[in-house]
């Protein structure tokens, strides 16, 4: 088994988040720092989360199971509730980065639109947690063994893979929809980010039961998707647009060539 | 230096550098955490197998015996093997190979493990310990044990050379000295091969003549040997290694260890003792052996010899005048004699190059004690040299021998009968004395001829096999003071050995007072056989080594450590029987070279914990003088860097990283192909990904939606 599952599992988690990156991210280095420093932030909130934990478990019966597994609740609600703290936290620093841009440049205008931004800190987001929360699954994928000796499902590696892709999809489109709420002031929007994202890692608890938490989180993540899409500025247009973009294509084909540099015939 | 700098440092900065400590405790704690094994993800795939022990590689001049895995493990799908017929699905019809094989310990067999060495259709082998012990007898040493490095070769006895006249061992298949390309575990908790059986029944088991279905249960095994070929090969690696290497990786060690001896008389170690001066040595082993790393049980091979040799030397310190006897006595338990003798020829190597207090020459004769434990009708046999007894000088000091020892049973309940004068000694450490020089000697068995040891080197040379039998319902401390019939019947033969042993020193007293203690015998068998942990061994040892003793079943392995359990714990019993209380303090017991005591040269001083206080939880330590020495037991081929030596050992063991065995499932093909296929739909989903992001980028001024729409082809071509 080994090296099948885990390419497997990580092209399924990070495929749609390396093309992210590569398309949309790589090009500008502006967009890289942003990306980097947004990881940052989501592991210090990541910090805080689990040195909350810590605490409250070293102080708890630890023999106490239930207990336990309310501590574990309690944890990762804290973790939801601080990750969201920590993207406004990115957003005030973001705009206030962004004065500091538009200052520098000759035009007076920022250099990256706040729509970017949050796009771009949205996916930082997705992919940091992404990682955090598969990496050590993928690790234990490369053994000879699957997960099934204590009659576990055996499908635990694959669901981790998808769970995962869809919190990079969740973040980024959580991101576009925070910073646009942010900007608006449009509070009941943020506090339906933050429901949903606390409603997403309240699923994760069903887990053993994987139809039961997977299918309702990628509910959410593509209602998140269409929402998110629309805020960022899209339209049927835009979709419509790009589905006919064979045609278009054939315009740049056409402009490209029309560019050439008159050959010797 | 770090308080020093916290005098001077302000308020503010110490703050900031209590935060550091805080965040790198905290990063401590989550990579910590990250390390220990207890990943749960892990502990839903793999059952790891803890009580187990492996066959490792051993090397010697010529050959490399024993078992090894790749580098990474064997893996292979689980079958268990009940019955010789079992076997069959394994070799020939299983459609999964490789298989591991979970093998009923009745059915290691020479012949079984010879069909399963040549397939290639086997990735490794775990056996079951059986319960009760193989009916037919079960020995993984050889037919003629330590052959050729023995006495009898072509030059002395030759029609006795290589076991020509009767094979000692007869049950003996040889297990133990094959070459296996593949690793093989002994499971030693039943518990455990429960859980491998359980979880081959629910997925293993084919289903009404159908091929069973994945997921299969399958189990790894590591044990990845780094030396090759032989003792030669290996030895110069190392040496190579340590001689260029900064960081030397030595791919095996010679096994060695040390030999514990104690005179009755106490003598000046760090001089020779004067060449007048008559000797007799007392001699037994006190290693074993089994197919399995460090399974060696040893009792009737080692344990109820050197036992009874131990109570013998208590018994003989007993009697009133035996300072004044004329001869000295010298106990002598060698370590590593499973192993072509190696503390019996390091000790003649020694006295031969005047590096021991002793010469060859001092040497009155010899006694040893062979296998006495399943005597039959109580009779034991006495074994004598053939051909050193045609020396006319030789005969009449073995007649002598002989006489006293049997002089000494008329009383006893143990009947002593010569074997025939044709008949050459078995497997012993006078053999290698004899090879240096001609002494009269004798070699006690309870064997006329083959052992009556059925499991001889074997794992289950167990308490058992010398018929040690508690009652039920016996409290830790009463079963180590219960006297079992064993314990008699060995105390008498020690009995027997202390009054011939006073007689051939030279002793005219009155032999019955000597008598060896049952209860004294009872209390060894426990610590040796049984458990290590109780609370006479507690009481006689120092107080740093409480980690020598242990809850679990003794083992008598030599290993390549040095001071493995059974030498420490022999010399601290021995001390306890033989020495005596002095009134010193803790200092002057450690340090006695600093005390005006005249006799501290010819003594050995010991600081033990004692026993515990009934009344309290502290224990009354104090000083034991005793003659107690330890001397190494390292073959001389490697003091002489001889490494391809015919006349001493050569064994040395491998070394490895990792020895381990885990059981886990493993999945069919569709499931691999279950997890590609996500794969294959996410990059059919992808172009969906990019819409989005194109859209979305559509308000972003420098990524046209065009643009990225028509990248998406060309990334998807480059990733298929």
């Amino acid at each position: 088994m080994g090296a099948t599952v885990f390419f497997g599992c990580t092209f399924v988690a990070f495929g749609p988040a390396f093309s992210l990156f590569l398309l949309t991210v790589a090009g500008d280095p502006l967009r890289v720092i942003i990306l980097v420093a947004g990881a940052f932030f989501w592991l210090v909130s990541l910090l805080l989360a689990s040195l909350i934990w810590f605490i409250s478990v070293q102080l708890s019966n630890r023999e106490d199971s239930r207990l336990q597994y309310g501590l574990l609740v309690f944890g990762a609600a804290v973790s939801v509730l601080l990750q969201e703290a920590f993207r406004f936290a990115y957003f005030k620093l973001l705009k206030k980065a962004d004065e500091g841009l538009a200052t520098l440049t000759e035009d007076g205008q920022s250099p990256i639109s706040l729509k970017q931004m949050a796009y771009v800190s949205g996916l930082s987001f997705g992919i940091i947690s992404g990682v955090f929360s598969v990496i050590n699954i993928l690790a234990d994928s490369i053994g000879p063994g699957i997960v099934g000796i204590h009659g576990d499902s055996p499908y635990y590696f694959i669901t981790s893979a998808f769970l995962t892709m869809a919190v990079v999809f969740l973040h980024t489109f959580w991101g576009v929809i925070f910073f646009d709420a942010c900007e608006r002031r449009q509070y009941w929007s943020l506090a339906l980010v933050v429901a949903s994202h606390l409603i997403t890692s309240g699923l994760t608890f069903l887990n053993p039961w994987y139809q039961a938490s997977l299918i309702p989180i990628y509910i959410i993540t593509v209602s998140m998707g269409i929402w998110a899409f629309f805020t960022a500025g899209g339209s049927l247009r835009n979709i419509l647009s790009c589905l006919s973009c064979k045609q278009e294509e054939d315009n740049r084909v056409m402009v490209y060539s029309a560019l050439q540099v008159p050959v010797e015939d | 230096m770090a308080a020093g700098a916290g005098w001077r440092m302000g308020a503010g900065e110490r703050g900031r550098r209590g935060a550091e400590t805080l965040f790198r405790g905290l990063l401590f704690c989550v990579l910590g955490c990250g390390f220990c094994w207890g990943n749960s993800v892990e502990r839903k795939i793999y059952i790891p197998l803890n009580k187990t022990a492996p066959c490792v590689r051993l090397l010697n001049a010529t050959h490399q015996i024993g078992c090894q895995s790749s580098m990474n493990g064997d893996t292979g799908v689980i079958h268990v093997v009940e019955k010789a017929q079992d076997l069959k699905w394994v070799l020939t019809d299983g459609p999964h190979p490789p298989y591991m094989v979970l093998l009923d310990g009745e059915l290691f067999t020479r012949e079984l493990m010879l069909q399963l060495k040549g397939s290639s259709r086997i990735s490794g082998l775990a056996v079951a310990i059986s319960k009760p012990s193989p009916a037919q007898g079960f020995s993984p040493g050889l037919k003629c044990p330590n052959d050729g490095f023995g006495v009898y070769s072509n030059d002395y006895g030759p029609q006795y050379a290589h076991c020509n006249w009767t094979a000692w061992n007869p049950l003996g298949n040889g297990l133990a000295y094959e070459d296996f390309n593949f690793p093989i575990f002994l499971l030693e908790d039943a518990n455990e091969t429960q859980v491998i059986k359980q979880c081959y029944q629910d997925h293993n088991l084919p289903q009404n003549g159908s091929v069973p279905e994945y997921p299969l249960c399958a189990m790894q095994l590591f044990a990845h040997m780094h030396a090759v070929t032989n003792t030669v090969t290996c030895m110069r690696r190392s040496s190579l290694q340590t001689a260029f290497s900064l960081n030397p990786e030595e791919v095996c060690d010679a096994l060695s260890d040390y030999n514990v001896w104690s005179t009755l008389k106490p003598i000046n170690t760090s001089s020779k003792i004067n060449p007048l001066d008559e000797v007799i040595i007392v001699a037994t082993r006190i290693d074993s052996h089994s197919f399995f790393w460090n399974v060696a049980p040893g009792a009737e091979s080692a344990v109820a010899s050197f036992v009874t040799h131990l109570a013998a030397a208590e018994a003989l310190h007993k009697v009133p005048d035996v300072q004044m006897l004329p001869r000295n006595i010298m106990f002598t338990f060698f370590q590593g004699e499973t192993f072509d003798y190696i503390g019996s020829s390091r000790m003649v190597y020694d006295m031969k190059m005047d590096k021991f207090p002793i010469r060859l020459d001092n040497i009155h004769s010899f006694l040893e004690l062979s296998q006495v434990a399943l005597r039959n009708s109580s009779v034991l046999w006495v074994h004598t040299d053939p051909v050193s007894r045609r020396n006319d000088s030789i005969q009449p000091q073995v007649e002598t021998l002989v006489e006293a020892l049997i002089n000494s049973s008329v009383g006893a309940n143990v009947t002593l009968q010569e074997v025939g004068q044709s008949q050459p000694l078995p497997p012993s450490s006078f053999q290698r004395f004899l090879r240096a020089k001609s002494i009269p000697g004798v070699v006690l068995a309870d064997h006329r001829t083959s052992f009556q040891n059925r499991y001889y080197q074997s794992m289950y040379d167990t308490a058992e096999n010398i018929l040690m039998k508690y009652p039920e319902g016996l409290s830790p401390e009463e079963t180590l003071d219960y006297v079992t019939d064993t314990a008699k019947s060995l105390a008498e033969v020690a009995t027997v050995v202390a009054r011939a042993l006073y007689q051939l020193a030279g002793g005219t007293g009155n032999t019955s007072a000597i008598q060896a203690d049952p209860r004294t015998v009872s209390r060894m068998l426990y610590g040796f056989l049984i458990k290590t942990n109780n609370s006479w061994f507690q009481s006689i040892i120092k107080q740093d080594l409480k980690g020598l003793l242990g809850d679990e079943l003794p083992q008598h392995y030599i290993a390549v450590t040095t001071l493995v359990n059974t030498t420490q714990l022999v010399q601290y019993v021995l001390a306890n029987l033989t020495g005596t209380v002095v009134n010193f303090t803790k200092e002057e017991c450690l340090n006695p070279e600093k005390t005006p005591n005249p006799e501290k040269e010819m003594y050995v001083y010991t600081w033990v914990q004692g026993s515990r206080d009934p009344n309290s939880t502290s224990r009354v330590p104090f000083c034991v003088q005793s003659t107690v020495h330890l001397t190494k037991a390292a073959s001389p081929a490697f003091e002489l860097k001889q490494w391809g030596s015919t006349e001493y050992s050569t064994w040395t063991e491998s070394r490895w990283k990792d020895i381990r065995a885990r059981i886990f499932l493993i999945a069919s093909k569709e499931l691999e192909d279950m997890v590609q296929l996500p794969f294959l739909l996410d990059l059919m989903l992808q172009p969906t990904v990019f819409t989005l992001a194109g859209t979305t980028d559509s308000a972003l001024p420098s990524l046209q939606e065009d643009e990225a729409c028509w990248r998406i082809p060309l990334f998807q071509a480059s990733l298929l």
